[in-house]
């Protein structure tokens, strides 16, 4: 075998601390080498270009390359191999560079390693073998969980470029928080008048599956061929009867036992109802808690009103099967409720504050239903407890961010765009109305935020106290606020007629469980995990699945919008072919040897171990054996390390290459 | 205040850390303190100031400040910080610091009631009440403040006259001569 | 003949002096519920008010004398009756507990080695220990005529992560208590705000508002009377009423009673037995009931 050893200076990089002449030169020695060379900049195209003629001229069968790490470089160095007509796994890259010369200072030491490491590098490409790309087929389809304004923005993309789209929604109607707000910053666009034509395009669109009040149960597969299953729950209607005609819900007599949480349970709504006028579908849900047909079987009033016979007390929820290849994780947030959960350790809840026993202490989402104009109250400034029209309100930012003792270290990063926001609408509808604003830091990052925020300061005359509240009293309909200005460094107490939190945005309660349903990372907060912090936001560590919008940290609409395009786009990389290839660095079990203990299955973190019957050619079973599916093997090598009796081997850094290595050393 | 820094000085902020096992740079200054502190109103600076001083250095200022003397040890500053940071600790370590570098003290009676409590300790073991208030009373000069109060506190049997000695006064002695600073 | 459950007891300086009918009460209590005290022998100063302000060695060794002498006499769990006595056993052991070079400190200065923890309860959480069904048992009065203001003060429930105690901010255990009396308890805002704390001598002015700020909201709730479970507070609220009348002309006195002594009551002792004719602010049951019902 004719190997090529070819060392690169990467500029100072190697150059600076490891004599890259030397080592070529010392290289030209080892057993099975033909040719050594060294050069400035190997990755260039005249360092390329050289490798290739290098490989031409001396007939090489394989070559070694010590540079930088091979994250950066491998895939140009085997693309060189490619072009000059070897197997692009016959090409080892030796760290001369994060492995040698970044982590030392004495240059004898290093350039001796480096002849070291490149030594170990040509022991084991002379027992590599060649490889061939696996391919796997695509399902052209996409599944996308949560209809929020991020799963809406992700299913409209991939539509529109006509793959089928399924998006599987929790609540009874898409739209998400952003439904729920009255206006959006900066612009303060009526949030519902921009959000619902988007609604209305993904009901109408040929291309989406809607399946609204539904969950995803189940996952399974690998990128390009996952079979999801999905729960669509009873709603008691039947959805191809209903017109949306809204007279069962108008005449339902149960109406104050459910609060509507839609309305951040400051308003009621029947038995069955929908969400809200403009849900989409327009079809409502019974609540079987407190409809009185389940309890005692005495009420069908809607039944006698439906014109279309579309009630159907005894459905059943739905079990139903979709292949995808691409999943689209867009489930969105939770605000912090200030409550105090008896045994969550978590939730701490803030006792300061009232633990949520004033009424009119309310959230951002509670805010938001107040200043809709189809809100419980109409677009009134209304009191919660007695609707008086509050003529001060204190906002106070970061409850439950940025705080270690009771709540979570992170930024929620729209609480000072959003707070700002509620001043202005406040002082927009109030004129003689007072805003104080309680704040930490002004965090207004985006397009035109800080001049927002300026606004509501300069124009708006919202008073914004640097400084945090340290406790919230009643007395006799009045809150009194305690806070402290740290820039004049003087206490501030308000009697307030009503207070707004603005809450932490968390992830949602059950994202750690459907995170292990789709098989994807989640941080100790709950959010979704994205496999590289800087280069890659958008795609999960796992094949196939992408992250858009809050459910991978917190974060505004515009963002959210652009990130649910981003993973549209990744998703349709997948499809851009017909079939996927995929690195042969897979593990593979030799059928003879293995036992069946299946210590390899326990241990896959992906899943990839199956087990296989061992059959004669006369069909007659001989033992159960471990398969690797090649779809969902990532290369780690865990199964390899843990198999007693060694027969599973990963392909390209197999036993006999790894030992060679070593007893190179 | 790096600590891994071969040419460090110990600084103040050094020795309260010594004492309270946090670091200054801890807080973040949002006030929530001095919001719900119930003795603010009587504080030259306020308590979120005085850890602002010592995290830039400005060390006289905050040992010389009336405010740790004010503080009553409520812990509700520590109990609502956001960072957890313990104020009322960091507050006894600067009264002990300002204490240890002999800086000028504005509020002379509190030390002196401080001094006053600690003799009787030392001497009898318990807090002895009329010792006490008689020490400070002489240390003040305060000689009429709780005469009405007296007398009826001694008819009910409020007020020992005689001090209540502990058996192994020695021990507790030893724990005074043990702690005393050089 | 009923077992009698034998509890460690801490008194403090204050039992003796100025709290004596704190001690009084909860001696007469605790007998009535079938326990009885293990007091620790020659205990000494817990290190609260002075020591740890001055000298954090001084204040933990003086803490854990006591610890060491309550460990030495076989005593598992005991009670300190005064909130700060009881906030810094407690806090004393959790820091030896956290910084082992503090517990090597400590250990030298006091010549010993510490093997057991103490468990150090207050006064609610004696109750708790030795079982409220007892109170209801031994119930002989309903104080149905009261409507109580329950003070916790500081340091029975602050650092929460120490004292474990109850919630910090809005504490609901010693309603739990009053209510077994029969008596009523009120919601107010000033159930965990600080009374002034040890400026009683040398910053009186400072405790005559604060004291004064928590019975006005205590008032202003519809109360008729304060409970309080700490001797530094009863001091505070009850005492320097004197204070209080004479500062602010229209002030109305306000009765302010141990916990053990509304139990007392409860349990059919009379004021007198009780020790709250020491008190300088003037209560009586019946007295007050009277005028209720007048009203």
């Amino acid at each position: 075998m004719k190997i090529g050893v070819f060392i690169c200076h990467c500029g100072e990089n190697i150059g600076r601390t490891v004599d890259c002449p030397r080592v070529s030169k010392a290289c030209a020695w080892l057993p099975g080498v033909e040719v050594s060379v060294d050069y400035k900049y190997m990755c260039s195209d005249p360092g390329q270009n050289m490798i290739k003629k290098e490989i031409i001229d001396k007939k090489l069968d394989a070559i070694v390359v010590g540079s930088c790490s091979p994250h950066m470089h491998e895939k140009t160095f085997r693309k060189a191999a490619v072009a000059a007509g070897i197997n692009p796994f016959l090409v080892e890259i030796t760290n001369l560079r994060e492995h040698c010369s970044w982590v030392h200072d004495d240059i004898e030491a290093a350039t001796e390693k480096a002849i070291e490491l490149v030594r170990m590098s040509v022991e084991k490409v002379k027992r590599n073998q060649p490889l061939t790309t696996i391919e796997v087929p695509v399902t052209k389809r996409t599944l996308v969980i949560g209809g929020g304004i991020a799963g809406i923005q992700a299913a409209l993309d991939v539509a529109n470029a006509g793959y089928e789209v399924v998006l599987v929604e929790k609540e009874p109607s898409i739209g998400g928080h952003m439904s729920q707000l009255s206006e959006t910053f900066p612009t303060l666009d009526c949030s519902q008048c921009i959000l619902t034509p988007r609604m209305v395009e993904v009901y109408q669109h040929p291309k989406i599956k809607l399946m609204t009040y539904s969950e995803v149960e189940k996952v399974e597969g690998f990128i390009g061929n996952f079979t999801v299953t999905i729960r669509k729950k009873a709603r008691h209607i039947n959805e191809d009867k209903c017109t949306g005609c809204g007279e069962c819900i108008t005449k339902c007599p149960i109406k104050k036992k459910a609060y509507n949480s839609f309305e951040e349970n400051l308003a009621y709504r029947p038995a069955v109802y929908v969400p809200f006028p403009q849900a989409v579908p327009n079809i409502p849900v019974i609540d079987k808690e407190v409809c009185t047909y389940y309890k005692n079987g005495k009420c069908s009033m809607c039944v006698k009103v439906c014109g279309r016979e579309a009630i159907d007390f005894g459905q059943e929820d739905k079990i139903v099967s979709e292949e995808v290849g691409a999943i689209i994780m867009a489930t969105g947030y939770k605000l912090y409720n200030i409550d105090k959960k008896p045994d969550d350790s978590i939730y701490k809840g803030y006792g300061e504050y009232g633990y949520g026993k004033y009424k009119d202490v309310i959230d951002g989402l509670q805010f938001e239903r107040i200043a809709s104009a189809s809100g419980p109250t109409e677009g009134e400034f209304k009191r919660p407890s007695d609707g008086k029209e509050p003529k001060k309100i204190v906002f106070i930012q970061c409850v439950g961010s940025r705080d270690e003792s009771k709540g979570f270290s992170y930024c929620s990063k729209i609480c000072c765009m959003y707070t700002a926001k509620h001043a202005m609408l406040y002082k927009h509808k109030v004129h003689d109305g007072e805003a104080y604003v309680f704040y930490m830091d002004i965090r207004s990052g985006g397009k035109m935020y800080d001049e927002f925020v300026r606004r509501a300061i300069e124009e708006d005359g919202v008073k914004y106290i640097r400084g945090r509240v340290s406790k919230i009293t009643e007395e006799n309909g009045k809150y009194i606020v305690k806070g402290e200005d740290t820039l004049a460094g003087m206490p501030i107490t308000i009697d307030a007629d009503m207070v707004v939190l603005a809450t932490a945005m968390i992830a949602q309660p059950d994202a750690s469980v459907l995170a292990q349903t789709v098989g994807i990372p989640y941080d100790k907060h709950g959010f979704f995990n994205e496999a590289h912090p800087k280069l890659r936001p958008i795609e999960s560590t796992t094949g196939g699945v992408f992250l858009a919008g809050a459910c991978q940290s917190p974060k505004d609409i515009p963002e959210s919008v652009a990130m649910a395009s981003a993973a549209a786009a990744k998703a349709m990389v997948l499809f851009g072919s017909d079939k996927l290839e995929r690195e042969p660095v897979v593990a593979k079990v030799n059928a003879e040897l293995c036992a069946g203990c299946f210590l390899c299955k326990k241990v896959c973190p992906y899943g990839a171990v199956e087990v296989r019957e061992l059959i004669t050619r006369d069909g007659v079973v001989i033992r159960e054996i471990a398969y690797v599916n090649e779809g969902l093997c990532q290369g780690c090598g865990t199964c390899t390390a843990s198999c007693p009796s060694k027969s599973v081997e990963l392909a390209g850094f197999n036993n006999e290459e790894i030992f060679a290595q070593i007893a190179a050393l | 205040m790096s600590s891994h820094n071969h040419n460090h000085v110990h600084t103040i902020a050094d020795d309260i850390k010594d004492k309270t096992f946090q670091d200054v740079s801890l807080c973040y200054q949002c006030g929530k303190c001095s919001a719900g502190c119930p003795i603010r109103y009587y504080m030259d600076i306020a308590p979120n100031k005085v850890v602002r001083l010592i995290q830039l250095g400005f060390y006289e200022e905050a040992l010389k400040s009336t405010t740790p003397w004010l503080c009553a040890g409520c812990m509700t500053c520590s109990s609502r910080c956001p960072q957890e940071f313990d104020l009322a600790k960091f507050m006894d370590a600067v009264r002990e610091t300002a204490l240890e570098k002999g800086v000028e003290i504005k509020n002379k009676d509190i030390i002196k009631f401080h001094e006053a409590f600690l003799n009787q300790i030392k001497h009898f073991g318990r807090a002895y009440e009329v010792g006490l208030v008689a020490e400070y009373k002489l240390k003040t000069m305060h000689l009429f403040d709780d005469v009405d109060s007296s007398p009826g506190m001694l008819l009910k049997g409020k007020l020992k006259v005689l001090p209540h000695n502990i058996k192994d006064k020695e021990s507790v002695r030893k724990i005074f001569k043990k702690t005393a600073k050089k | 003949m009923e077992a009698i459950l034998k509890v460690g007891y801490f008194p403090g300086c204050s039992q003796t002096g100025t709290a004596r009918e704190y001690d009084i009460s909860l001696r007469k209590v605790i007998e009535k519920l079938g326990a009885s005290f293990d007091e620790v022998k020659d205990w000494s100063c817990c290190g609260a008010t002075s020591a740890h302000v001055t000298n954090h060695k001084l204040a933990s060794a003086l803490a854990m004398r006591n610890v060491m002498l309550a460990e030495q006499q076989g005593i598992e769990d005991m009670v300190a009756p005064c909130a700060a006595c009881y906030n810094r056993l407690v806090s004393s052991q959790y820091e030896l507990k956290k910084h082992p070079e503090v517990k090597l400190e400590v250990e030298s200065i006091l010549e010993t080695k510490f093997q057991k923890d103490v468990k150090v309860m207050n006064l609610i959480e004696l109750f708790t220990k030795i079982g409220t069904e007892k109170i209801s048992e031994n119930r002989k009065h309903e104080l149905k005529d009261l409507k109580v203001a329950c003070y916790y003060g500081c340091l029975l429930v602050r650092p929460a992560e120490i004292t474990k105690f109850d919630d910090a901010e809005q504490p609901t255990s010693m309603e739990k208590l009053v209510e077994l009396t029969g008596a009523k308890t009120v919601d107010w805002n000033s159930k965990v705000e600080c009374c002034g704390a040890a400026h009683s001598i040398a910053r009186r002015d400072i405790v005559v508002e604060l004291s004064k700020k928590i019975i006005d909201d205590a008032k202003r709730h519809g109360a008729n009377l304060m409970v309080v479970a700490c001797p530094m507070c009863h001091t505070n609220l009850d005492m320097r009423q004197t204070i209080m009348k004479r500062v602010y002309p229209e002030y109305k006195e306000f009765p302010v009673l141990y916990l053990t002594e509304l139990l007392g009551l409860a349990l059919g002792m009379d004021e007198k037995e009780l020790g709250i004719d020491l008190h300088t602010v003037k209560f009586n049951y019946n007295e007050l009931a009277a005028e209720k019902a007048a009203v």
